[in-house]
């Protein structure tokens, strides 16, 4: 037998297994599997690699690519790098978490299990909800799942999603309607925001409407006419917000939005190339029983004392099978715990601070980048600019001189091929904006 | 213990973020927050003294045994923790330009034709953020493949009834109708009864196999032929995967998607519940169909191809659970070829434990296993009274965490046992003798089980209370005192 890999048995231990079990070899174990179906021969992939030298291959790629710590970077349209406090590394370390199930067995799950609960708790703060999941895959599948509940809720079969809601979510909800038996209808931006008028007119029929605060382009949506606009119209109104921006702008659930989804990577979380992040998804009690994926509840043991259980598991794969609310068995409870430790950690007065720095970072870009601003509203991290020459351009010139400047807008928005939008977070610095003006200026000049 | 809410005290305060003395602008007034969001305030001391209590109340495989069926909870490489907080992974934007992400996509790159060579399968994407997502993803493969072919009236999907409860949920969310096939006494899919449900309107069939009953089906080979004569396809739930790498592909067992769990098989790490990674391969005739981007190589530079007319689109943000990947990764190169021996010792492991525990709890299914078993402790609560939950409940006084239990539900009172390929003999011998004290336990104290556990922090919790009226969140009424010293 092979040194590589992470085996514990030694020559002697196996002898005397196979001696237990009544067999000569472990290929007398195999033969169940039909003769025609084995493989026969070694697996065609590369060899081994002792530690020190994986290290040194996972080095070599990791050092291919240009990360943040390379290139000054304004890259937004999502994923932020905001500041991930030490002691979320700390405790996403700590083997009791990082090495534990699902706990469906409360008495051994009991610190992951609290941890959900009041992750549940700091997620219906900060929307303004009742109830809170213990996460989704990500921001985009959680619209997915928004769609499902209001499905069922309302018996209607249309969803409206603004044009200004990212992408991503557009795109995975496209992916998932059909089976859901469901069509989606897009509605226009009218320079950089949703006009509630337009979104009126589309949401007649429709069991939900999912706008972006702050959206796609980073100005801030007329979310209340938003949501009332659904709401006329009988759909249910699903905001999909940042988390840190809900330190400074209105919780969701405080102007009649349903429910309140988005992406958590922006608390807690490394860009980590996309993913693993945590969606989040919260709701209004009555939508209680149709929430997909696991809820922790508070209850009490034989002796009284207060403990944590899965709850509400009837609702889930496990239980009810094809009638479940979802599929969803593993989740982002690692990522979650992360955001709740970064939401511990930065408090009331730090979300409020964290959102101030960056809408403060924000006006200073505007006011330092001489170029003209695409859509004049209200912004809170993100601004989008127009450029000269297409923003794909000016984004290559950019990081000639190691600044990546931001995202062009046209990857994703025909028509917006000369709009570059810039993403500041606190790790920012008003010399890194006038860093990334001066490089501006230069390659659009 | 108490809620980290229930610490909190107004003023106190753990992180700061720079302010850079810079205006700050009105937000409009229609859109501001009113009241901030009680979130805790507790100084950085007592946030850590908080998560070290709530870590010391968790159990993880760093903390025991784990053998929990279904879930292959072998140990995680810490060697993978430290690669994936390598700078250039962790703090890579996702929208990078792919120019400025070639080691990332090399990685992707890579990890999928490991996967191809282990599935027998020629195409894969790393999309899916979890098994159940690549189940679903299957699905919409299939229907994808049939409507291209002109057949979009297959509407029928048939899973076994040892079947995990995400499949039948899948076919729900993907907008099949579902149908089921029953199991023969050997733990094989029932060929007559397939035979009889197979026709024109069936799409697919979704299988693990080994089974859920850790039993390699004997007749794959027929069932394959069932469906394919038929014009259908089968999905491989690859949840079970750990039992055969590097022995036996489910390409090479008929199969025309798989997918696999990266948190299982190639040791993600649970995390509590996730993250988890589901990518799923494919035949050549589906590659067409499969979420977008595709990593594409290109001589020796990689892209993320968006350009594929085809594709069902995609099912998550970007190009899948980038940090999953990197472990992944690592773990199989750690192995090497050897991911054959991987197998062959949980195998080998699972039927020690097999041949050590039958005569003391029942086995329904009399065979050799694969990498996980199923017992029954039926006889145990016919005679005693004793169920598979206080067995489950007493070997948390072992240390051990409990087995899955009453899963699958076609065996009663069922013990799903898998130790994984990682442990030592004396692991796995201490739970052989754990389990065979609990079952003489069962004969001359059964009180004492029915009241285990009785060494954790909590003993059994009221789970009906807990539903009927669920508490899903903290009220933040000031806490009596009385209630204060019984929260502990």
């Amino acid at each position: 037998m092979s040194t590589a890999g992470y085996l514990s048995l030694t020559e002697s231990d196996r002898e005397a297994m196979l001696d237990a079990i009544g067999v000569d070899s472990i290929d007398a174990l195999f033969e169940q599997i039909p003769e025609g179906v084995r493989l026969g021969r070694a697996l065609d992939v590369p060899e081994a690699l002792p530690e020190a030298a994986l290290v040194r291959h996972l080095e070599g790629l990791a050092g291919r690519n240009s990360d943040t710590s390379r290139e000054l970077s304004f890259l937004g349209m999502g994923i932020y790098d905001h500041y991930v406090p030490a002691i979320a590394d700390t405790f996403l370390s700590r083997g009791e978490f990082l090495t534990a199930y699902t706990p469906y067995q409360p008495e051994m799950s009991q610190g992951v299990l609290q941890a959900i609960f009041e992750y549940q708790t700091a997620i219906c703060e900060l929307t303004g909800m009742d109830v809170s999941n213990a996460s989704g895959y990500d921001g985009a599948t959680v619209a997915a799942d928004a769609c499902f509940i209001a499905r069922h809720h309302t018996g209607r079969t249309k969803v409206v999603l603004a044009e200004t809601l990212n992408p991503q979510v557009r795109q995975v909800v496209k992916t998932y309607a059909p089976g859901f038996g469901m069509e989606v209808v897009e509605v226009p931006h009218s320079g950089g925001t949703t006009d509630p008028g337009a979104l009126a007119a589309a949401s007649h029929d429709a069991a939900a409407v999912i706008f972006q605060q702050p959206n796609a382009f980073g100005c801030l949506e007329p979310a209340p006419d938003l949501a009332a606009a659904a709401a006329e119209a009988g759909a249910l109104p699903v905001a999909h917000v940042d988390l840190a921006s809900l330190g400074l702008l209105e919780a969701p659930g405080n102007y009649g939005c349903a429910m309140a989804i988005g992406e958590g990577q922006s608390i807690g979380n490394y860009q980590s190339y996309g993913g693993p992040h945590y969606g989040f998804l919260a709701a209004r009690n009555q939508f209680i029983r149709r929430m997909p994926g696991r809820i922790v509840g508070e209850t009490t043991d034989l002796e009284g004392k207060r403990g944590f259980v899965l709850t509400l598991q009837t609702r889930e794969q496990h239980i009810r099978r094809e009638k479940a609310t979802s599929n969803m068995t593993t989740n982002q409870t690692l990522l979650a715990l992360a955001g709740l430790i970064t939401l511990c950690w930065l408090g009331p007065e730090g979300l409020r601070e964290l959102g101030e720095t960056c809408t403060a970072l924000a006006a200073y870009a505007k006011e330092r980048i001489g170029l003209p601003v695409a859509f004049e509203r209200p912004h809170f991290k993100e601004v989008a600019f127009r450029t000269p020459i297409p923003a794909r351009d000016v984004v290559a010139r950019a990081r000639e001189h190691g600044v990546h400047p931001g995202y062009a807008l046209g990857r994703d928005y025909p028509g917006l091929d000369d709009v570059l939008l810039v993403a500041v977070t606190e790790r920012r610095t008003p010399a890194d904006v006038d860093r990334l003006a001066e490089v501006l200026a230069e390659v659009t000049g | 213990m108490e809620l980290i809410y229930e610490k909190s005290q107004p003023g106190r305060r753990a992180g700061r973020v720079p302010s850079y003395d810079l205006p700050v602008p009105e937000v409009p007034a229609e859109l501001r927050r009113e009241a901030p969001p009680r979130l805790p305030e507790v100084p950085e001391n007592e946030i850590v003294r908080h998560f070290t209590a709530l870590a010391d109340r968790n159990f993880g495989i760093d903390t025991g045994f784990y053998p929990l069926g279904s879930c292959t909870m072998k140990y995680n490489p810490r060697v993978n923790e430290r690669v994936v907080g390598l700078p250039g992974f962790r703090d890579l934007h996702p929208l990078q330009e792919d120019e400025g992400a070639q080691g990332a996509l090399e990685l992707m790159w890579e990890l999928e034709q490991i996967l191809a060579e282990v599935a027998g399968l020629p195409a894969v994407t790393l999309q899916p953020a979890a098994g159940s997502q690549g189940e679903l993803t299957g699905l919409m493969l299939m229907r994808a493949a049939f409507a291209d072919r002109g057949e979009p009236g297959r509407n029928v999907i048939i899973t076994a009834d040892t079947a995990h409860g995400t499949n039948p949920a899948s076919v729900t969310m993907a907008g099949f109708e579902l149908e089921k096939v029953a199991t023969t006494d050997r733990g094989n899919l029932d060929l007559e009864d397939l035979r009889a449900k197979v026709d024109d309107r069936t799409a697919g069939l979704m299988l693990t196999n080994p089974s859920t009953l850790g039993l390699f089906d004997e007749g794959i080979q027929q069932v394959a032929e069932i469906f394919h004569s038929r014009g259908a396809l089968l999905y491989y739930d690859g949840a079970n995967l750990n039992a055969v790498v590097g022995r036996s592909r489910p390409g090479d067992m008929g199969f025309d998607i798989v997918h696999y769990n990266l948190h299982k098989t190639f040791s993600q790490p649970h995390g509590g519940g996730g993250p988890g990674g589901g990518p799923v391969a494919v035949r050549a005739e589906i590659e067409p169909f499969l979420p977008a981007p595709a990593v594409v190589r290109e001589g020796d530079a990689f892209r993320l191809d968006h350009d594929r007319p085809k594709s069902i689109g995609r099912v998550r943000g970007f190009a899948g659970p980038f940090g999953v990947f990197v472990r992944s990764y690592a773990f199989m190169r750690a192995y090497g070829p050897a991911l054959k021996d991987m197998s062959d010792v949980a195998v080998l492991n699972a039927n020690y434990l097999l041949a050590q525990l039958k005569d003391v709890y029942d086995l329904p299914y009399d065979r050799l296993c694969m990498h996980e078993f199923v017992l029954s402790a039926r006889s145990a609560k016919r005679e005693h009274g004793v169920t598979a939950l206080d067995v489950a409940k007493r070997l948390m006084d072992h240390g051990i965490h409990p087995p899955t239990i009453y899963f699958p539900l076609v065996v009663p009172e069922a013990l799903m046992i898998e130790p994984t390929e990682t442990e030592t003999k004396e692991r796995l011998d201490e739970f052989v003798d754990a389990m065979r004290s609990i079952a003489a336990e069962a004969a001359s104290e059964p009180e004492t089980l029915k009241a285990a556990p009785l060494t954790r922090p909590v003993r059994r919790l009221d789970e009906v209370k807990a539903a009927k009226e669920p508490v899903v969140r903290h009220a933040f009424d000031t806490p009596t005192a009385a209630a204060r010293i019984e929260a502990g």
